[in-house]
Order: C-alpha cells, then structure tokens, then sequence
C-alpha cells in the first residue's frame, strides 16, 4: 500500500498530464487495488502471460525474471520480426553471440547478456529501453518527438526528430540510438511494441518467451507479483524490484538473485529525471520579469545628457581608469 | 563590374598572403569533409558513438562558441545600460564578433544536427517546452537576431541613411536589454543540460549551481575576448582607425581586466562553495581530480592573480596575456564539462576525429575571414573615414574614380 501512495505522489507529479487525468488513473488503480480487476480486456486474458490487461489509462509493464532466463534470444528474434528490423548478422539460435557483450543498437533493440558474476554464476540478462514511468528523454526532447503514451510505451514521432541527440545525453540507461551512417538519420530503440499493444496483442519478446520469464501486465499489478516472488522464495531472489524506483521508476522491472550492477544494470537514484532540470527551466519567469526592469533602471539612473553614444572617440575622464 | 569585384575581393594584390593560402587550405579540406559529412552522415566523420552522442562540434563550436560571444552582451550593457561610455568604441567590434560568433555556432550546430533542415520546427511545432535545449534553441535564434540588429547600424552608416540611423540609435537601450535577458537565459542553460545526466558527468564537475557557473563564466569569457579581440584589432586593423581617434585602448584594457577580474573571484568561490556542497575532497585525489585541479587552479585562480597584478601594475601587456589564458580556461572548462569529464566511466572514452578537429578550424577560419571583410568595408572600429580605405559606400565609389 505504502507503494501505492509512492506511485500515486509520482503520478501527480508528471507534468502535463491534467488533474483530471491523475484522478482517473487514481480511481483505477483504487480500483483494480486488492487484485480484483473487474477490468479484463478478452485478447490478453487469452494470454496467459498477462497478470490481467486493463483500459488504456493504467499503465502497462513488463517484469523480467532473470532467474527465469534461459538465454534463448527468442525474444530477440520476436522483436526482430515484429518492429522489421534488419536481419540479423548473425542467427538467432546462434548462441556463441552470447560470449561477447552487446549493446542495443539502431537495428537491435532487444539483447540478451551473459553476465558471470561474482561467485562464478552465470546469468542470462534481456536489455531494452525501459519505457520509463518519468522519461528523461522525453522530457529533454527539444520538440517532444518522444512521447511518453498513457498506456506506458514511449515512442517516437520520425515525423518531428531534429536529430540532436540530446535525448542519448539524458537516458540513464543510453538506449536510444542514433543512426550514424545515414543522411537522414532516426533515432531508434524498443518502443514497447506500442502499435501492438493499441491491437490488445503483447509485445513481441513477451509473446516468444518461452520460459515465462517475461510477464506483461499493469505496471502496478507487476509490482505486486514481484514482491510476492521475492518473499515465496527469499533465497532465491535478492530484495530489490530493479526499475520499481529507479530514475523515477520504468516500464520494465528486473528480478535477479545477485545485485543488479553485476547485471550490467547502472545504479540509480529514486528520482524523478525531468525535475532535474525543472528548477532551472523555472528561473526563466524570474529572469524575463526582473532583467529589464533592472537594467532599464540602470540605464536611466546612470544615463546623463551629454550622451556619448553618437560621437565616436569621446572620451571621459571622469570615470578613471585612465593613465 | 570591375569596383562590384574589388567591393567583393579588396585588393587582389594582398589576396596570396601566407595567411590566406594557409587558412585556404583548411577551409578547402574542411568544405570537402563537410560534404562527406552531408551525403553520408555523422559517423562517416566524427567518432561518435551511441554512449557518445555529443562531440567536439558541440563541445566547442557551440558550447565554447556561445561563451566566447559573450563579448556583445557584456560589453554592450556596459557601455549602454551601465553608463560607462567611454568603453563605446569597444562595442561595435565586440558586437560584431559576438554576431559572427553565434552565426558559426549555427553553422556548427546545422552540421551536428541529425536533421538540420527542421530548425525552424521548434519555432512552427514549439512542443519541447520542459527541455532545456528547446530555451537554448530560442533564445540563440533570437539573441542571434538581437545581435545582426545591433549591428546594423553600421551598414546604415555604409549606406549613410542617416534618418535610419538616428531611429536605430534609439533602440540601442532596449536591443542591450534584450541582448542580456536573452543571454542570461541561455548561457546558464548550456549549463543546465548537462543537469539531466548526474550519472554521467564526473561529481566534481556536476553541480546544481551548473547555470550559474555558466552565466558568470560567461561574463568574464565575453570581457576577456573583448580585452584580446580589441588588443588584435587595434594592431592588425591600426590602418583601419581614424587619424582623429584618441582613445585610450590601454585604460580601456585596463579597465575591463578590472572587471574581470572581480567577476572570476566571484567565480571561484561559487565553484568553491559548490564544492564544499559536494564534499567529496577525496576525490580530487584521483586523475578526474586533477583535471579539476588544473582547471580551478591554473586556469581560474591563477588568472585572477595575474589580472589583480596587471590591474595593479598597469601592466597592460600581462593583462592582454591573462586575457588570452582565460580564454583558453573557458575553453577548456567548457569541453570538461561537456566531452572530458562527460562520460567518464565509459571506456573507451570519446576524442575527436581528425576530420572533427579540421572541420571546427574550417568554421572558425571562416568567421576569421568574415570578421575581417566586415572591418574592412564598414565603420567598425572607427565611425569617421579611416586611415586606409573607405568607410561608406559613396567614398568608395569615389575612390580612384
């Protein structure tokens, strides 16, 4: 519960988003609290993967069990598939890919590490952008070409981009991706499978998982379902939801019986990303009401008749700083 | 034919200088891997990669850049707004340079861009409104307008309409105040980026007093280009001043190193106190530390002793030099925060290409030649006929004739 009024405080934070619009979201998730969840749209019931689908305002997420994970890259090879992404240079079910470490790219969004941890363990990890609760890219997009949707995608608009890349600058996580090699460059990386979600159809990796190690559901639902894995089996899992707080919270939550930096997961502050730079956007107001008075001010109380201005070379004395 | 040739080139006989063949050669590489650069995209030219999104051409052509212009607005309040006349003969040259500063930010910022062709969207579609780059966007396109109508008046001299420029000095009050509202808000700005990364900026450099590190940096940036632009054209342009000029440059230089001096003390105690907010002293024991160190030592305080000893001594030759050296601190400060100190956990870290290097050379050049061709044909750094050559266009179709 405690969570709860957490993620509530979060919610009526979000800029730009009206009071109208968080009391719906308040009243849903008071809702659909307990785990009632009268609200079951039929595409993703059938589903079994899905805690439960709700309306377009609860947001959605994914929680990723890495104690699951098999390292397959099926979910590589869906997202492939689902987004058209270029074919891949090497094969899907070619797991050698696995003994090097890779970063998502323009032309893969999705990507699975092995990562060998302290006490010799090997663990398999997916990677994709975490469709953030508060995104900073979002939020330092100079034109908004980054959308944050209500049903927790965030997308990206090809029609508004400029390409300047201050949205890579943001990202904690550095997921989106810029084209380098091209004249007319986009900027690319997962989108949650938004267009397929709008069809009431999962995500693509969660559809092709085939171990339930990724679970798609409400963002608030996932929580829930993680906290009870952890306490079903306290051994098995460390106590900390990865992606429930950081930077203001994601999409995507984690699940790991080994602290997550050793899963290449960077640690974060529980804060809020755009309000990092929010304080500075507020002196603007300041400084376009108290700038011009002031210095109109000075210029009249400083300004005398014989005024200088027009006649070049004039110099006075008066003032000092002279030999 | 022939004077629309002359207006263009000057004197043909001064057109192969050492100089110019030099700096060709640059502009000419640098125009070849700019259309490299055009045709097929960023990564065939610079070394940036997708954990570093941002290089030299924003870490020095528009980051140093837009400091290192700060010259126009400081200069321009000082003159206009504070009531220090005697700095007026400073004004136009540092405007100009300012101007032509932005101008080849822009330039730098069209090739950075992934889609520059859409600059304007952020004026049609202004949807960005929480960004901070979308507040440095506006407030460059306009101060960059500010600043070509401060400027003007100089052409209406050229031209000598002289109603028009009786109007345009009536603005003069009200185009300072506009140049320092609009400079305030975006030089602290460039800072502000940065505020968004706390992850990714080394914690020395971090600060959420970034903004006003980089609004006061940006005074004593803009004074101390006016001390070094000032001193370069008084002894590369002296032909260019009127036998009737009798200002003291020397008092003036001596004057501004006073002022910015006072301001980088300011300066470094506000980077002091932020660092005592930090509280990681430890940390400058360690190689990001002694970046640090070497810039608030060598290239803050050091310059503030050797400002106070100049002003002190009116030793007008060590101001000039301390002009120089701050110059080169903003510089250097500027590419810590945003290339040096950025990104610092990640390994390999960004430097720039060859082709990076050459192509922001090939823009500085440029506005260089530019600056020159300007103070060449139009009064900039003198209101009355000049020594050599014209200064309006009815003289100069006279001359010779």
């Amino acid at each position: 519960m405690e969570d709860k009024t957490r993620q509530a405080v979060t919610a009526s934070k979000k800029e730009g988003e009206g009071d109208c619009d968080h009391s719906r979201r308040t009243f849903l998730k008071l809702f659909s609290a307990g785990g009632a969840m009268a609200l079951v749209s039929p595409e993703a019931a059938r589903a079994a993967k899905a805690v439960v689908a709700s309306p377009k305002a609860e947001p959605m997420g994914v929680l990723v069990d890495t104690t699951l994970c098999i390292g397959c890259r099926q979910c590589e090879g869906a997202c492939n598939d689902v987004n058209k992404l270029p074919p891949p240079k090497r094969s899907f079910d070619d797991d050698s890919v696995l003994n090097e470490h890779r970063d998502t790219s323009p032309r893969e969004w999705s990507v699975v590490n092995r990562y060998k941890l302290k006490n010799g363990v090997q663990i398999t990890r997916k990677q994709q952008c975490m469709n953030c609760v508060e995104p900073a890219c979002s939020s330092a997009c100079i034109i908004r070409a980054l959308e944050k949707q209500p049903d927790g995608a965030v997308t990206w608009r090809e029609d508004l981009c400029l390409g300047c890349r201050y949205c890579m600058v943001a990202c904690p996580y550095d997921m989106p991706k810029f084209e380098y090699s091209k004249a007319v460059p986009r900027i690319r990386k997962c989108q949650f499978c938004f267009a397929r979600q709008e069809k009431g159809q999962l995500p693509g990796c969660v559809e092709a998982c085939p171990v339930e190690a990724l679970k798609f559901g409400p963002r608030s639902g996932l929580i829930e379902e993680a906290r009870k894995r952890i306490q079903g089996n306290p051994k098995g899992y460390i106590d900390h939801i990865y992606g429930e707080h950081e930077a203001g919270g994601a999409s995507w939550l984690y699940l790991a019986n080994a602290p997550f930096d050793e899963l290449g997961l960077p640690k974060l502050a529980a804060q809020d990303y755009p309000e990092l730079t929010a304080g500075a956007a507020g002196t603007v107001p300041a400084v376009l009401l108290i700038w011009p008075a002031l210095l109109a001010g000075f210029h009249y109380f400083t300004d005398r008749k014989d005024d200088g201005q027009k006649e070049h070379g004039r110099h006075d004395d008066s003032h000092g700083g002279n030999r | 034919m022939k004077k629309l040739l002359r207006l263009l080139l000057g004197d043909p006989k001064e057109l192969f200088t050492p100089f110019n063949l030099i700096s060709g050669v640059i502009v000419l590489v640098g125009l070849v891997l700019i259309g490299i650069r055009l045709v097929k995209g960023l990564g065939a030219v610079t070394n940036l990669t997708q954990t570093s999104p941002w290089g030299l051409w924003i870490g020095f052509d528009v980051m140093s850049g837009v400091a290192l212009a700060a010259g126009g607005y400081t200069i321009a309040a000082t003159t206009h707004l504070f009531g220090l006349k005697q700095y007026e003969p400073l004004v136009r040259p540092a405007i100009l340079t300012g101007f032509l500063g932005y101008v080849f930010v822009v330039l730098g910022l069209i090739l950075d861009l992934g889609r520059p062709w859409r600059m304007p969207f952020i004026m049609i579609f202004p949807r960005g409104v929480t960004s901070v780059l979308f507040e440095v966007g506006i407030c460059v396109a306009a101060y960059l307008t500010v600043q070509l109508l401060e400027f003007v008046p100089a052409f209406w001299e050229w031209l000598q309409w002289d109603g028009l420029r009786r109007f345009w000095g009536k603005l003069t009050v009200w185009l300072s105040i506009l140049g320092v509202v609009l400079s305030t808000l975006h030089q602290s700005s460039l800072g502000s980026l940065f505020l968004i990364a706390p992850t990714k900026l080394f914690p020395l450099w971090y600060s959420p007093y970034l903004p006003l590190f980089f609004f006061i940096s940006s005074i004593v940036a803009g004074l101390s280009m006016v001390i070094v632009e000032s001193s370069l054209s008084h002894r590369l342009f002296a032909y260019r001043l009127s036998p009737s000029t009798h200002f003291d440059l020397d008092a003036l230089t001596l004057g501004l190193a006073k002022a910015a001096a006072t301001v980088l003390y300011v300066y470094f105690f506000l980077k002091l106190i932020g660092l005592a907010e930090l509280g990681r002293w430890d940390l400058l024991n360690t190689t990001y530390g002694y970046v640090f160190l070497v810039e608030m030592l060598g290239f803050v305080a050091l310059p503030c002793a050797l400002y106070t000893i100049g002003v002190r001594t009116r030793n007008v030759k060590l101001v000039r030099f301390t002009g120089g050296w701050t110059v080169l601190g903003i510089i250097f400060n500027r590419l810590n925060v945003s290339i040096i100190a950025f990104n610092w956990q990640l390994s390999p870290h960004y430097h720039p290409s060859w082709m990076e290097i050459t192509v922001s050379l090939t823009l500085v050049t440029m506005g260089v030649w530019l600056f020159r061709w300007l103070v060449n044909r139009l009064p900039v750094l003198a209101h009355e006929k000049p020594a050599t050559g014209t200064n309006t266009l009815k003289d100069f179709l006279a001359e010779g004739a």
